[in-house]
């Protein structure tokens, strides 16, 4: 490595714009090389300058740069500020912004379905984002657990607990058929991911892609379970809430008009599972569990040789991903009231994949955000006449969501494909001082850059190195 | 122009991908195998000493270094016993009944011509490749046919001929990785964050920062492993392997792509793990580095132990010279 002793030419655009930037500043340097070549090796390897070259690491974009003053602002602070956005966005549909609104369809019942997805995409970007497992049968496990809720609830199914002798009260079945959805889902997990799991890449995403059709087909086949293509209907919903004007409770699906309609109840009910589930995701991240995924899904070889059990580990992933998918599938058998096999076809599947993608896989909130934008961009088209008063035939549009979503998909892939939030894994509980001293650093250099000074504040003089560091310093020349 | 703002908007992502390279590719030349377009970090050096001011004291850091389990092997008894191990590939036999010890405390020297099953050797007692016969012990226990991560817990770390590091992950997480071989923690301990995975991060991460101080990559520690330099890299790697606490650390050709100025200070680093209290294992082509580091010294050549004995006894082994560097031509004439 060369070790230019001059500033970083920290430009952030390219070449063109890089050489009359560093020719402003007082640095004798073009386009990041050495004056001097390699062989000027002055400056002790600690010295920040040796590590000159472009860009700069955590404002590489608007995102970082949010990123960048999110973090260095103080818990209480990031709480006044987070939670009065999250409740903004919770009141999104009750507000009716008419710019973000939807025309043609309900927008209570669009933010349900995002939170639905949202939470699929949270628990898909568990196995493909984190462990690296390409899942293309995530479907299935929705199924399962919208299935499992539906069997447990709709008196059109063999095994309805609801009725006379069951063993769930008519008010209470949702809530509690969820956490049996869950555990289901998870189970089916460790069913699926116990022999799957030996596969790679995409072998393993073949055998996931059967799976998810597998889990529709017998849907559709078990005629005397799960009522094949009629589906069961009437499925149970938390009773809650009960009005004159509501009789079935806020969460019926004919409850309420307007604003506050019962789409709007089942998403503020979905944003409490998204912010239980990333708070359980958030949790594993920062974790042994979270660095064996992420360090399986960088090489899984190596892993195992450097002492990650990687089977389990990718088993947990399978059966945590699972679980989250199995909860949004009661959400879904919840609000509809009725499932039957043709919304758990492969197209739903890779939708959620896309989601995942499109957000940034990896990235918590990025997912959560691709997942808004698979679900809100058709809806906001449907049945828009203008748009900043051009005109469109926007249920055109939506008709051709595939489509664009390919393009989008394809264009990303071109363009930015870590995706719309590219992933900053936090992947340590503890040890966030040194990220914060490498900011300073980063900050340092930056206002020397500014001021134009050759000034470094290297740290070779103080005398602490160990040998390694004087080592580094040969290394360097 | 003149108020360029590093703050700056994205876009140039790629394009201060492409300014670095030529000025890394004059050095030691950076695994810079960036996903297309994946932002570009600047290579950040924290001053340490400022963070962790106990980690300013190289005996602190050695002393951190150290691994603290126990050892059955005395010092100077075989750690690891090759007896008669075969690997066949098919119907080629990489390893012909390889028997050799590593003495706990010592650097043992693998060395051959290329093609004599160094590696293959290693991979045998990492459990990479299962012997087609023979076994392995290890410190009084046989490798046989226990899983990797399994033998890695047991006390065997390695590191890769081509470096394989984490990529996308920070060198401290790198190293923090390593470190949870000898972790407990599972799904449940760390979604409710209880007190023995709080406890396991704290020293995992305190452990982590000081390996890195010793290998001399501390300064980098929040650097994504990617876009360390290649002597970093190797010493990341070294660092990665000694987090998991060996009895036995194997280093696969670690010098390879090094100038003399870093063999040298390479040479430094494992005397000085071994003096921690490791046990080294280095395959090594570099005649010069393996003479001046090691104390024993293991030959191999077409799969077979040709030679093995003091540094100074091996490389005088007629042997071995044919091996190496050929029949002189008057000998064969």
């Amino acid at each position: 490595m060369t070790t230019p002793n001059a500033p970083t030419p920290a430009s952030p655009g390219d070449g063109e714009h890089e050489t009359p930037s560093s020719g402003s500043s007082p640095a004798p340097l073009a386009k990041g090389t050495s004056p001097t070549g390699s062989s000027s090796t002055s400056p002790p390897s600690t010295d920040p300058a040796h590590s000159t070259t472009t860009g700069l690491r955590p404002h590489s974009g608007v995102g970082d740069a949010v990123r960048l003053w999110w973090d260095a602002q103080a818990r209480p602070t990031q709480w006044a500020l987070g939670l009065p956005l999250l409740i903004f966005i919770a009141l999104l549909p009750i507000l009716q912004i008419p710019v973000l609104t939807t025309v043609g369809t309900n927008f209570g019942g669009v933010m349900a379905q995002f939170g639905m997805y949202a939470l699929i995409a949270i628990g898909l970007n568990v196995v493909v984002g984190q462990a690296g497992l390409l899942d293309l049968g995530y479907i299935g496990f929705y199924a399962i657990g919208a299935y499992t809720v539906a069997l447990l609830t709709s008196p059109s199914s063999p095994w309805n607990q609801t009725g006379d002798g069951g063993w769930l009260s008519q008010d209470w079945a949702w809530l509690a058929a969820l956490p049996i959805a869950v555990a289901i889902t998870a189970l089916s997990g460790l069913l699926i991911g116990s022999p799957t799991l030996r596969l790679r890449g995409d072998y393993l995403a073949i055998v996931t892609l059967g799976f998810g059709e597998i889990v529709r087909l017998l849907a559709d086949n078990l005629d005397g379970i799960t009522g094949g293509g009629r589906g069961l209907a009437q499925v149970a919903y938390p009773r809650a809430g009960v009005s004159e004007t509501n009789p079935n409770g806020v969460f019926s699906a004919g409850s309420g008009s307007g604003a506050l309609n019962s789409g709007v109840w089942w998403y503020w009910l979905s944003i409490v599972l998204i912010v239980i589930a990333l708070l359980f995701v958030g949790n594993l991240e920062r974790s042994r569990v979270g660095r064996s995924w992420v360090a399986i899904r960088e090489d899984e070889d190596a892993a195992e040789i450097m002492g990650v059990p990687t089977f389990r580990f990718k088993l947990w992933a399978f059966v945590i991903g699972a679980s989250i998918g199995g909860a949004s599938g009661a959400l879904y058998a919840g609000q509809v009231q009725f499932v039957n096999p043709t919304n758990f076809n492969v197209i739903n599947s890779v939708l959620f994949l896309c989601a995942v993608v499109l957000g940034g896989q990896g990235n918590k909130l990025g997912v959560i955000l691709g997942a808004f934008v698979i679900v809100y961009l058709p809806n906001f088209f449907l049945g828009r006449t203008e748009i900043f008063g051009i005109p469109i035939d926007g249920t055109q549009i939506a008709e051709y969501r595939y489509l664009f979503f390919g393009i989008a998909l394809m264009v990303l892939m071109v363009f930015r494909p870590q995706g719309l939030l590219p992933v900053r894994q936090k992947l340590l509980t503890y040890g966030r001082e040194l990220y914060v001293a490498a900011r300073r650093t980063i900050k340092a250099q930056d206002s020397e850059l500014h001021d134009g000074a050759h000034h470094r504040t290297g740290r070779g003089s103080t005398g602490h190195d160990s040998t390694g560091h004087d080592s580094t310093a040969k290394e360097q020349a | 122009m003149s108020s360029h703002e590093p703050g700056g908007i994205g876009a140039g992502a790629e394009h201060g991908e492409e300014l670095r390279n030529p000025e890394q590719g004059a050095g030691t030349g950076p695994a810079e195998k960036d996903l297309p377009g994946g932002g570009v970090e600047e290579p950040v050096v924290v001053d340490v000493a400022d963070v962790h001011p106990e980690l300013a004291d190289p005996t602190v850091v050695a002393e951190k270094v150290a691994s603290d389990r126990e050892v059955h092997t005395a010092v100077g008894e075989p750690l690891l016993r090759m007896d008669d191990v075969t690997v066949q590939f098919g119907g080629l036999t990489a390893v012909d009944g390889v028997t050799f010890d590593i003495r706990r405390g010592e650097i043992l020297g693998l060395i051959g011509p290329n093609g004599a099953g160094k590696t293959t050797c290693f991979n045998a007692m990492t459990g990479v490749y299962r012997p087609t016969s023979g076994t392995v012990v290890f410190d009084g226990e046989p490798v046989g046919r226990k899983k990797r991560y399994q033998i890695t817990q047991l006390g065997i770390a390695r590191t890769f001929q081509n470096i394989r590091l984490f990529n996308e992950m920070t060198a401290l997480e790198n190293v923090v990785v390593g470190t949870d071989a000898r972790h407990r923690t599972s799904v449940p301990g760390a979604v409710f964050r209880t007190p023995r995975h709080r406890r396991e991060e704290r020293e995992g991460i305190d452990r982590a920062m000081a390996l890195l101080e010793f290998v001399g990559v501390g300064g980098r520690a929040t650097d994504k492993a990617r876009n360390l330099s290649y002597g970093d890299q190797r010493r990341l790697e070294i660092a990665r392997a000694l987090a998991t606490e060996p009895k036995l650390l194997c280093l696969d050709e670690p010098a390879a792509g090094f100038n003399p100025a870093e063999k040298e200070s390479l040479m430094d680093l494992i005397r000085q793990i071994r003096d921690d209290g490791y046990t080294v294992l280095l395959i090594e082509h570099d005649m010069k580095l393996v003479r001046g580091v090691t104390d024993r010294i293991v030959v191999l050549e077409f799969g077979k132990v040709i030679a093995q004995g003091t540094p100074d006894a091996v490389t005088s082994d007629p042997a071995v010279i044919a091996a190496y560097l050929g029949v002189p031509d008057d000998a064969t004439a």
